[in-house]
Formats: C-alpha cells, structure tokens, sequence
C-alpha cells in the first residue's frame, strides 16, 4: 500500500475549501441580469382551482413575469415522469400513472404543491408578489395516511381509482403458505416504517439561463446526476434539445437521494428563462424543502416468519402499503418494490418468500429514494421479525441468526426473491460485532443498570444491502427505464498531471480524494497531479451519477478500465522508447520497465512522447486519453452487523445509547477514513429515523413538522462514541472488490437501536420514531 | 421579510418616543423571536426601534442579596456572570441551557420575558426566585408580571429595563427539552427562599405558573418523596405532536423531584 494509494487514510482534499467557506454552490453563483423566482405554492392538501388572478400581482415593484401551468402547458412542456414501470399482479402491465403537471391544472394535490411561477428583480419582491397572486381553491378531502389511503371515499387521480399505483408481488405464495403449513412457530408483526424528510444540509436551488446568440441553455441545478436531469429535461420534458443543454451540479451539499430526482423547480425556470429572456435563480427556503423535497420510507406492513423446532426459517410472508405522496417521484415506483422486497432473504438461508406491496396516493409530498431507499425498510422489517421470533422462541438473538446464516461456501447463493449474492461471511462480522460490544458483559451491565433504577437493552441489525446499481439489462428487465452502467474519461496532460472526469456526482462522499487514491494507484501518480472532474454535461462523458452507493463499485470499475487502456497504450509508447519489445514491457508504480533490465520511463514521460510524438511508435495515436464505460456484472452486497445498547430512564423515558457497535463488510477499502465517516453519518441518520424523525401531517394534510422547531434531527449528543470495525470478502464481480459504504449505516441501525429499546421495555412493539414518550409509556407498560 | 423603518436611539426615553411616533413598532433586542417572524413573514412591524445601543439596559449588579440584571443582557452574558453563578447558580445554569450558543450570544433577558413563550425558561425563573420587573414606567413583581399565552403586564410602548432577583437560599431549575426545538417541554423552577419554597413550572401549559400544591407539600417537607404525594392535574396540560398530557404531567413531578434533589 503506498501512502496515497488504495486503503490509505488520506484526508480528504475538498475538504479544504468546505471547511473555509470556498466551496461553489449553486447560490453562489450569480450572473449578470439574473432575476429571481418565487414559486406560488398551494396552501392545500388537496382543491380544485378554480381561476388563478395574476393581475395586482404583476403590477407589483420588480415583477418580470408571472408564469401559470397553462402556460408552460401551450408551450408544449411535458410533465415530470416516473422512470420506472412496476407491472402488477395478474399479468397487468403498467401502473397507474398519474399526470405529473410541473405547475397546477386545474388541481392541487399535496400542501406545497406548485401552482404559479413569479419573476421579479429581487427575492423579496418575487415573495411579495406571490402572496397577491390570488388563487380561488374549493378544498376537497384531503387522503392522509398510508394505511388509509385504498378505496378512501376521496379519490385523489382518475388515473389511479381507489388511490392505487400498483398491485404487486414477488415470490412464490403456494411455497411461502405451504412453508407456514409446516411451521413449529408463526411470528407476525405489525410494523411501520415512518416517513422521513432528507433535510440536506443545502437547500435545493437552480440557476437557469438562456443564450440568445447560441441558442444554448445552461442550468447549474443541486443534482447528484447532472446527466440524467439533461436527459430526462430533453427527452420528457422538452424543455431543451440535450445538445443545446448544459447541466451543471457544482459543489452540492449533501442529497441523501433527494437530489436525484428531476423537480418541477428546474423544469420551469429553465423554460422560462427562455420565456422571459433573463436568467433565472430559485433557491429553496428551508419550509420549501420540508415541503416539497421528496420524502422517503413510509411503510405499513405486516410481516410473518414461519419456523421449525430449531428455529429454522421456513418462510416469510410480508404485506406492506408503501405510501407514494400526490405524485410519483422519478424513481419512486422501484423504491418499494425492487429496492425493497428483494432483500427480503436478509442474509438467511429463508427458502420461501412472497411479498405483496399496494403502492398509494396519498395527499402528501411525494415520496422517493432517501438513504437505503427500500433496503432500509426490508431490512428494519426482517430484523424486527427475526428478534421478536427469538424472544417468542427464548433463543439467543445472535444464535437465532447465525443458525439461519447463508454460510460462507455457499456462494453465488440465489435468494428466492431475485438477488444472487455473490460472497459474503456473515458469521464472521456477527463474531466480530459481539466480540466488540461485548455481549457477555451485557448482563452484568444490565444488573448495574437496574440498580440505578434505569432499564438496560441490547439489540442486533444483521443486514445485507444491494449497492452498485446496476447491471442494465437486470434494470432493464424489472421494468427500469435506464441503463446503469458508469463512465471514465483519464485525460493525461503532456507535463504528466492527469484530470479524470467520471459521470458520477460528489456530494459529500469524498470522490475528489478516493478517485484519485484509485488512479495513483493504478497509474502511480502523486495525487497532488490528478483532478477529479465530476457534475458538467459539458465536461464529462455521460454517467449516470451518484446513488445507491454506485460511485466506487461502478463509476470505480470504469475508472480502473479506463486506467487499464492507458497502461496498455503506454507500453507501446515506452516499448518504441526503450527499443523493447512490447511484451516485455512491465507497468507498475508509475514505472514502464523493460523486464529483467534497468531501462525504465515514467508515465510523465510516455504522456509527453504522446503530446510531442516527435520518436513514436508507427501506427499508435498521439495523445494519452483514454474513456471507458463499465456495466456492472451483478450489484454489490455489503452486508454486516449492528449491536446497538440503550439505557433508559424508565421515569421519562429518557433513552441513551450507551454503547454502539457496526462490523461492516465492505469489502476492498478504498480509504477507510471517509469509509467510517460515511459509517458515522448513515448511524447518525438510522438513529434519527428511529428514535427522533418523523414526517407528520395532520388529517387536513398540513404539515405539522415543517420546521426545525418540531422536526427532529439527531445531534450529537444524540448519538455515542461509535465503535466501528470491518471484515472483508471483497467481491469477486469488479475488478477493485469494492462493494459501496454510503447507506450501510442507515440500512443497519434502526432495526438494531429499536431491538435495543424494545428489548429494555420488555418486549412490547414499539414504532419508530421511539420518542421519549413512546419509551416512557411502554416502560409503564412493563412496570 | 418586509420592509421597515430602523431606529437606534441612545437611551431609553428616546427609544420609548421612536415607538411611539411609529405607526407599528416593535422593540428589538437580541432577535432571536422577532426576527424569526418577520423572516417568515408572520409579522411586519413598520418600525424597529433597536434596544442594543441604550447603554443604561445592560449589566449586571449585585446588592442587598439581590441580583439586577439589564433587560438587554444577554443569556451568555448572565451564564458567564461570576456574580450569578455566586449569588444564584441555578439561574446562571438556566441561562447557560437556553437553545445554542448563537441563541444565547444574541437573546436576551429583556426580549425574553417581554415575549413570554409558554415553553421559556425565564418566565419560570422569575415567578419561582419572585423577581420584580423594572420598566421605564414602573415597578412590577414577577406574578403580576405574567399573565397568559404570550401575554404580559406590559403596555405597548412600556420597556423593560432591569429584573431584580432576591437570592434564594437554594434553588434548581429541571428542564426536559423538546426534542426538536429544544424549548422546555417542561421545566419546573424551584427555589426556597426566605418566604418559603416557591415553584414555577413552564412549558407543561399555556403559560408558565406557580405550582401551589407542590408548594404546599414542600413547605411541610422538602424532599423528593413529598412530591409523590401531589396530584398533578392533566386537564390544563398542553397537547401536541411532542407530549400528550399524561406524558406532560409525569414530567412535572419528575422534574420537580429533580430539582427538589438538587437543591439539596
Ligand atoms: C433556536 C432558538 C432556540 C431557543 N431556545 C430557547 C430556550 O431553550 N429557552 C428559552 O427560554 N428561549 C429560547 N429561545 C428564545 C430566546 O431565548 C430569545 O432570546 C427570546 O425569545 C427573545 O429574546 P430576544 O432578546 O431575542 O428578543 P427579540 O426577539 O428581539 O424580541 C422579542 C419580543 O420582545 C420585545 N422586547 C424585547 N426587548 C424588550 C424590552 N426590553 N422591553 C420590552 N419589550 C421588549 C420585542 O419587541 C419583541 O416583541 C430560543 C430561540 C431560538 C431562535
């Protein structure tokens, strides 16, 4: 390992400029003539429109333009989509998909939902204007609440009759119920997964304008895959041909999947730029991202696990109702389906599995992928049914799962709900993880604890996850709209630096720093001479950005191909050098050697004979610029083990995590400092969603957590010292062994800190968020 | 947040005759509510007359077993004041535990009281230590001081500009924090004093008040147990996503067994 290359703890160079204020967001960024956008936002849940009056409005100071959905309607815009069909149950084939207008028709369907678009010179008069636009609502029933939703007396979308998206099922049912036939014991719960709201640290924003002269648009816009907006904004929404759309996402802080999704913010402004010829900024106040970014989660399940004597798994049979907002999201279909349901074998050897989820609308935000984005909730399911399966069967928790475990020889292990999982050693980071929470010593620390009066719990998350989406024809055949494969482009310079662009998105992940470990390891170039280019359609090849911890095991593996190509360009350079014959030429740390000889030329060297190919090898092409495109040959599956202890004050419910312990396989380590960062701040969020999160609106649809002041998010000292170890079974389907860090600890700690809690309260179901006072009357409860 | 007019006077006469030329005014210290409202455009004074340049509201004095605060003290001052932490350490504890770091550098005594958040901490502190509120007009003891939901004995131009706190012979103030806001979902104040123990409890309902019957039962004995005895009554309790009232109530005696035990 060199000091700079794969498994170094190299601090992260970006860093730099955003820890001392230079980093470049979208609102930084301001253009000459720039004006500023409002957008009117309906106070309703759900209403007919029945006229919208603009006139007072645009008589006010400063206003430019005031734009309506029938407006961007004429101009032939098209409404935001769905990129992913779910076929349903009994051979039907598409879902229920609603219109998605960018600006209201007629109806508004969630409180936030946009109606208008106000232009004016300044930000203040753009907000004062769009309170004169006066808008005539006739309310209608609001739809509130997942389990609500089916065949309410309301009807949100004609489309969608009984408020249903889809219908649909995976696994075999005639094998899960005959499982269950045959079961010793029947665990069934009810559970909900809550509602969450991302809350990036930076506010959603765009920036569009229009260049008369060229005919160009550019659109800086808080993307986590700038490609995919310039795609989805030509071809759907035909807001602007791809080749005359620039998309850029600068630095952007913080997504946690909010930021993949195509918005009607963006939409509009980048066609009304062109309307009103004058560029156009909206940025997002805090009360608009509670709003109207997309929500994630929302579940309500019921879950069965069937098991012999010995507590075996026979089977699980699984209903849930995943709750999909007003409208659907860009990908908001697959979130609860095959991001969900097939990772419903956990990492246990369960034979038969079937799941039914009925996706709905509700008159809420739409909900989308959030951190895990499916596998969070699977996850929280089935650890939740497998502890409460061990308590009902009075088996030890850890023994029941390592009972259950897919052992380390059985892979390729095919699960029977669709995943393959390729390598894995569960046992390993369960041995691990009780090894370092000590698990033995939990009893007599529970005895301490009762001495003091406080209840004491301990509770395991044993997950697995499916990262490093995906091998297109797989996305492809579930329904997918898209290919998700990755692309590299290395760019050697002829003084010997290298600028590497990638068609992922950085976004707090670090890619500047473990992009460039990967390259000065393969090209053995000081990383000081590398840049990392990522977020500019105009700049980069297409890529299909950062998401579902793809960066590294797919945008990696491009990356390593697009190395490998230079390496194999570079020996023919250096073989007409060094007068060798190109076989006999070795690569390694940055050195062209001639086998078994001292003759040697650095790659600096061969990148500048590629730019001045004044003595060149016959038949090669100048230059040292190489691209390549990597389609994934299967997901990745980082799998591991949480064991999270709580202590509680049974007199209010004051609940402390005292100890808490992730193992994590992930395999092959890139940089395990920014590995355990992203391991602190999925904890942090899994923890939120547990014990504090929770979207909330009432039965008119308002929402009553629209602020900081009633939206908890975790702080730290919510949260303990956190203690973190790996195992590794690097995988064998790319070529780094790497499988993807950033949703593991979300995925793995709510199940783990609500088995910790229910586990000191005695037992008794408890739903998420576990509040204070949800704690303290299951204390009661047990008392 | 809208347009207005912005006054700095340099002493208190003039600032009470900045407000009353205004057509709506509104005092301004440390802003840490006004400023929040007016950002999200629930309120739009015409007028803000700025309390921080009148040197005569700040500072803190001790004398005669009292402690006289300036209204526009700020909370970190009062937290970091030697002569709180000797004279009342509780109180400097309270104002140390008030939001953040940002909050506490900004928010003030003055702006605090003058608002009277049902879930602040210095309406409990002033009813429990039975503080006297000095304004540019007169005189006023802390349980005349407060009188509802955001409501307060002060006229429309009436400015706070010192409360004096008599020292206690002990006291401690229990704060259970909402989660989210970090405001007291219940806090009770508790302090005996030379006329007895006093309680103020904040956060559990509309405003923050005395606590009688827990009065009652510590003046005849001062410990934790004696706060068993008490009913709590659930009626008055506020409701909300955070705490329902059952929950509120449970609180008010565990804060209140708290505070007992920490005033030792
Ligand atoms: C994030 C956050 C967390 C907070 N947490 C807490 C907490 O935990 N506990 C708590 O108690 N408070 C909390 N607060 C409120 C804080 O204590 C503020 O200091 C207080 O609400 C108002 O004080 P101010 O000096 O900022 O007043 P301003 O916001 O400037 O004014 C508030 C009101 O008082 C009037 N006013 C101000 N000074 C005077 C005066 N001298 N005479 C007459 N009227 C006056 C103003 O006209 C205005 O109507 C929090 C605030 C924030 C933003």
């Amino acid at each position: 390992m060199t000091e700079t290359g794969i498994g170094a703890a190299v601090r992260r160079t970006e860093d730099q400029r955003f820890l001392t204020g230079n980093g470049n967001y979208t609102d930084d960024i301001n253009v000459f003539g720039q004006t500023y956008a409002a957008f009117v936002r309906s106070p309703h849940a759900h209403a007919k429109i029945n006229g919208i009056n603009s006139t007072a409005a645009a008589a006010a100071d400063g206003v430019v333009a005031i734009l309506t959905g029938e407006e961007l309607a004429a101009d032939g815009v098209g409404p935001l989509i769905c990129g992913w069909n779910i076929a349903g149950k009994n051979g039907v084939e598409a879902h229920n998909s609603p219109v998605h207008h960018a600006l209201a028709m007629g109806k508004v369907n969630y409180v936030g939902d946009h109606v208008a678009l106000v232009v004016a010179e300044t930000q203040a008069q753009a907000d004062s204007a769009a309170e004169m636009v006066e808008v005539d609502y006739e309310e209608l029933p609001a739809v509130i609440g997942t389990g609500k939703a089916l065949n309410h007396a309301t009807t949100i979308h004609e489309e969608a009759p009984g408020n249903m998206c889809y219908d649909w099922e995976i696994g075999d049912a005639s094998a899960t119920d005959a499982a269950f036939a045959n079961a010793a014991h029947t665990t069934t719960i009810e559970i909900v997964n809550n509602r969450v709201i991302p809350n990036a640290m930076e506010p959603r924003a765009c920036l569009a304008q229009f260049n008369k002269g060229t005919g160009d648009w550019t659109l800086h816009v808080t993307s986590q895959n700038p490609h995919v907006h310039r795609l989805v904004m030509s071809a759907f929404n035909g807001v602007a041909p791809e080749h005359k759309l620039r998309v850029i996402a600068p630095d952007v802080g913080g997504g946690f999947g909010s930021k993949i999704f195509i918005y009607a913010e963006e939409v509009v402004c980048t066609w009304a730029t062109r309307k009103v010829g004058r560029p156009i900024k909206w940025t997002a106040k805090r009360s608009e991202s509670f709003l109207c970014d997309a929500h994630g989660r929302d579940h309500v399940s019921k879950a069965e696990l069937a098991l012999d004597a010995d507590g075996k798994f026979l089977g699980l049979r699984v209903n849930t109702k995943a709750n999909l907002g007003s409208y659907l999201s860009t990908f908001a279909s697959a979130v609860p389906t095959y991001m969900y349901a097939t990772l419903l074998a956990g990492t246990y050897t369960t034979p038969a599995i079937y799941c039914d989820v009925q996706g709905v609308f509700t008159n809420t935000a739409p909900v989308d992928a959030y951190r895990g984005a499916g596998r969070p909730e699977a996850t929280y399911l089935l650890e939740r049914v497998v502890e409460t399966a061990a308590r009902e069967m009075n088996i030890d928790p850890a023994d029941l799962r390592r009972r259950n475990y897919i052992q380390p020889d059985a892979f390729p292990y095919q699960t029977p709900v669709v995943h393959q999982y390729d390598i894995g050693d569960y046992g390993a980071s369960l041995d691990k993880a009780c090894d370092m929470a000590d698990v033995g010593g939990f009893a007599a620390r529970r005895a301490d604890s009762e001495s003091r009066g406080k209840r004491r719990g301990l509770g395991y998350s044993s997950y697995i996850e499916a990262c490093g989406i995906a091998p297109s024809a797989a996305v492809g055949a579930l329904g997918g709209g898209v290919g998700l494969w990755e692309s590299a482009d290395i760019r050697f310079n002829a003084t010997g630096s290298v600028t590497v662009m990638t068609g992922t998105h950085n976004h707090g992940q670090g890619h500047e720093t473990a992009f460039a470990q990967v390259i000065s390891e393969k090209l053995g170039v000081p990383i000081e001479n590398i840049e990392i280019v990522e977020g500019d359609t105009d700049k980069g090849p297409f890529g299909m950005g950062t998401y579902g911890s793809r960066s590294i095991a797919v945008g990696g593996s491009a990356i390593v191909k697009a190395a490998d190509k230079i390496v194999e360009k570079g020996k023919k350079i250096a073989a007409h050098c060094l007068e060798a014959a190109e076989d006999d030429i070795e690569f390694a740390g940055g050195n062209f050697t001639v086998a078994g000889t001292d003759k040697v030329m650095n790659i600096a060297e061969v990148a500048f004979t590629a730019y001045v190919p004044h003595n060149y090898p016959e038949g090669v092409e100048p230059g040292l610029h190489e691209q390549a495109f990597y389609d994934p040959l299967n997901f990745s599956f980082p799998a591991g083990v949480h064991i999270c202890e709580v202590e509680i004050d049974p007199t209010t419910g004051e609940t402390e995590i005292v100890n808490y312990t992730a193992v994590d396989d992930f395999g092959t380590i890139i940089n395990p400092m920014i590995v355990e960062g992203q391991v602190h701040g999925g904890i942090g969020q899994g923890v939120g969603q547990a014990m504090l999160e929770g979207a909330n609106y009432d039965e008119n649809g308002q929402l009553v957590t629209g602020s900081y002041m009633d939206y908890t998010m975790p702080r730290a000292d919510n949260l303990p010292n956190f203690n973190v170890g790996t195992t590794s079974t690097p995988s064998p389907l790319n070529p780094l062994g790497v499988k993807g860090a950033g949703e593991a600890g979300a995925i793995a700690s709510p199940p783990a800190v609500i088995n910790a809690i229910t586990d000191a309260c005695g037992g008794a179901m408890i739903d998420m968020p576990a509040t204070q006072e949800k704690v303290w009357q299951a204390c009661q409860a047990a008392e | 947040m809208y347009g207005f007019d912005y006054h700095r006077p340099g002493s208190v006469a003039d600032a009470a005759s900045a407000l009353g030329g205004a057509d709506d005014g509104k005092y301004l210290a440390g802003g840490q509510t006004l400023l929040a409202t007016m950002k999200q455009r629930l309120a739009s004074p015409s007028d803000l007359v700025d309390l921080g340049g009148i040197a005569d509201l700040k500072g803190i004095t001790v004398s005669g077993g009292s402690v006289s605060i300036g209204a526009t003290t700020t909370h970190a001052e009062v937290a970091a004041s030697a002569d709180v932490q000797g004279a009342i350490p509780a109180l400097a504890a309270m104002a140390g535990d008030i939001g953040d770091r940002q909050v506490r550098n900004a928010g003030t005594i003055g702006g605090s009281l003058a608002n009277n958040d049902p879930a602040a901490d210095y309406p409990a502190a002033i009813l429990a230590l039975g503080a006297t509120i000095t304004t540019n007009k007169r005189q006023i003891a802390a349980d005349d001081f407060i009188v509802g939901m955001f409501e307060t004995a002060l006229e429309e131009d009436e400015i706070i500009t010192s409360v004096s706190f008599p020292a206690p012979t002990s006291a401690a103030y229990m704060k259970f924090k909402q989660p989210a806001s970090r405001f007291a979902l219940v806090g009770v104040f508790v302090a005996k004093t030379a006329g007895g123990v006093r309680v103020a409890v904040t956060g559990a309902t509309s405003v923050a008040h005395r606590g009688p019957k827990l009065e009652a039962a510590l003046n005849e004995n001062f410990s934790a147990s004696a706060v068993d005895g008490v009913q709590i009554p659930v009626d008055h309790m506020n409701v909300d996503i955070h705490a329902g009232a059952e929950y509120r109530a449970n609180l008010v005696k565990v804060m209140a067994k708290r505070a007992v035990e920490a005033c030792g």
